[in-house]
């Protein structure tokens, strides 16, 4: 900390922690060199602070773990998951902001959503889309 | 990278001795600022800005490395953040069932020889019923208690034992039984058990006095000041005032009772509002060592209930007995006024509260039936019924108690940036105010506000003048 100087336990806290960031324990693994001071070469884990050193990097977005509807079950198919597939659909169509997750609706699939007017009503209406 | 479009995030800034300070929220942490901190929040006041944009404007001032730095240091304790960047979520993590318990009010009788008009417990706004509690708790009630209080301490070594009323010392004869019983358990068990207890002082008689400094027994005597202030609420039940039947006793009391220091606890109502006078008063003339002041819990539609402007009075008072804190606290001194020093050591502390109190966690209150509550206040209060000192604590309604009252379900709170020592404020002002202990006390945010600004300035400005009294707080 070279601007700031710390004041209360809690700051002394944040201190010691970003020095232990900065001695190498920070969560993506990146080691500062010898006089890395300089503000572009330090790590800049603004979610630092959430973690404790050496906690597993979780990766964040809604497929990774959230929502199981885009993996498929043991068959290789969607009817075993625990929850509908098409919940997932608009999971990702509504709440996410990943792109990707959606069909394309401007090229492939300009009629993905045609049959549903309203989507607590007419979620069932929306088909899988196959390529 | 000098493309990076940067924010404030939440933090309140303030000044002292000079200097200027942030206060971060959520963490709570305080940090001092230098010249290019202060410049970079300040421009990021008015709103976003690019990182090549904050260096050029402050070109004429600071040289590109000051500010990369005073950028980096900002972004790292989060008080700025990229544009956009999500708020900090606010986890509920609700503390685990076993949390020890470290202080029981036993509420050894329900009955009182006062008709203090604004009075919680008997006055209009009442959260119990008069009769349905036993008057008087009974022996192996309270040895009961003592055995629920030491299990549920669980692997502290020292726990605290506060009796409670009613009149307290209307139920001598308990207190002594129940303080040996307690003792003794607490040997045996290998634990430190510490007593105190809070009492009108009518009952204060040499013997009295005698126990209470033998035993070590904090005490705390609910006094409104000098005797005409005293006087308007705190009366007998034939209207006269208590003033003169106390005051005699109370010196007595603060002569012969030297091992634990006795605070008074005052009321603050709409006609009784001279904090100065109380203050003087109760220090200087009777001889408290700590006098520590509250506003009257009550509803709104009562006359004693304070109005905006008695907030306002009440606060400027509140800061100039802070100033005279910090200068006594500059110069090592002591200083009697309870309130500011509480709020310095959770400022120290850093403190970052998800409840407001320890109410149904680390505090429980005890009926005179042996019913277990939040604490005191709702004692005998079956919809805040927690448990018995018998049965033990209701684990799945005390977790859902727990669950529903997280600071994180409190959405008012969450703009605000004095929630880490606030939480919402007394859950029993709520009930009375607003019906639920669930509701924030939005009655009196702006005071907190104002209150907790002060506060930061007291302790920012004998960071700086006298950091090595800080040291009182460590413990």
């Amino acid at each position: 900390m070279r601007r700031l100087k710390g004041v209360n336990r809690k700051a002394f806290l944040i201190e010691s922690h970003l020095d232990g960031l900065r001695r190498g324990e920070s969560l993506d693994g990146a080691v500062p060199e010898d006089g890395a001071e300089s503000v572009d070469e330090l790590p800049r884990d603004v979610v630092g602070l959430r973690s404790s050193p050496g906690d597993p990097q979780i990766p964040l977005g809604c497929t990774l773990i959230f929502s199981p509807g885009w993996e498929t079950d043991s068959t290789g198919s969607t009817a075993g998951l625990c929850q509908p597939v098409e919940r997932d659909l608009f999971d990702c169509h509504l709440g996410c902001f990943w792109p990707a997750q959606v069909p394309d609706q401007l090229n492939h699939a300009p009629d993905w959503t045609s049959r549903c007017a309203a989507a607590e009503k007419d979620w069932r209406n929306i088909d899988l889309i196959f390529p | 990278m000098n493309g990076l479009q940067l924010e404030a995030r939440e933090f309140h800034a303030f000044e002292a001795a000079g200097e200027r300070f942030v206060y971060l929220v959520p963490s709570a942490a305080v940090f001092r600022l230098d010249s290019a901190t202060s410049a970079i929040l300040e421009r990021l006041s008015t709103g976003p800005r690019r990182l090549d944009a904050l260096i050029d404007g402050l070109a004429g001032s600071f040289d590109e490395e000051d500010v990369k730095n005073g950028v980096y240091d900002l972004m790292e304790t989060r008080a700025i953040g990229p544009a956009g960047a999500p708020p900090d979520t606010m986890p509920v993590e609700v503390p685990p069932a076993d949390f020890p318990l470290t202080t029981m009010v036993l509420n050894v009788t329900s009955k009182c020889n006062l008709s203090c008009t604004y009075c919680y417990e008997y006055g209009e706004d009442r959260l119990v019923d008069e009769g349905t509690m036993p008057r008087y708790m009974d022996e192996q009630t309270a040895q009961e208690s003592v055995e629920f209080m030491l299990a549920q301490s669980k692997a502290k070594d020292a726990v605290n034992l506060t009796f409670f009323g009613g009149e307290t010392l209307l139920n001598f004869k308990l207190l002594q039984k129940t303080l040996d019983y307690a003792r003794r358990r607490g040997v045996e068990e290998g634990k430190q058990v510490r007593f105190s207890l809070t009492t009108n002082g009518t009952l204060l008689k040499p013997d009295v006095i005698e126990w209470l400094s033998a035993n070590d027994v904090g005490v705390t005597i609910s006094i409104d000041g000098p005797k005409d202030t005293n006087d308007k609420f705190r009366v007998l039940s034939n209207g006269l005032g208590s003033y003169e039947m106390i005051v005699p006793k109370v010196r007595q009391l603060l002569e012969r009772h030297s091992t634990r220091p006795i605070g008074a606890r005052v009321t603050l109502t709409q006609q009784n509002l001279d904090v100065h006078r109380i203050f003087r008063h109760l220090t200087e003339e009777v001889g408290f060592r700590e006098v520590g002041f509250a506003p009257v819990t009550t509803s709104s539609c009562q006359s004693y209930a304070l109005d905006e402007a008695s907030y306002d009075r009440m606060l400027v008072q509140f800061q100039e007995l802070a100033r005279e804190w910090l200068e006594a606290a500059v110069d090592d001194r002591f200083h009697g006024f309870s309130n500011v020093r509480e709020s310095v050591e959770e400022i120290h502390k850093g403190f970052s509260k998800a409840y407001p109190c320890g109410a149904g966690l680390g505090l429980m209150g005890v009926g005179t039936d042996g019913n277990v509550s939040l604490c005191h206040r709702f004692a005998g209060s079956s919809e805040h019924r927690l448990g018995s000192v018998t049965e033990g604590v209701d684990r799945e309604k005390q977790a859902a108690f727990l669950e529903e009252h997280h600071l994180a379900y409190k959405p008012d709170c969450h703009s605000c940036w004095a929630r880490p020592l606030c939480s919402g404020g007394c859950y029993h002002e709520a009930q009375t105010r607003y019906g639920t202990t669930r509701a924030p006390n939005l009655h009196y945010c702006d005071w907190i506000r104002s209150w907790t600004h002060t506060c930061l300035e007291v302790y920012g400005e004998l960071s700086e003048r006298n950091p090595s009294f800080l040291r009182h707080f460590e413990a």
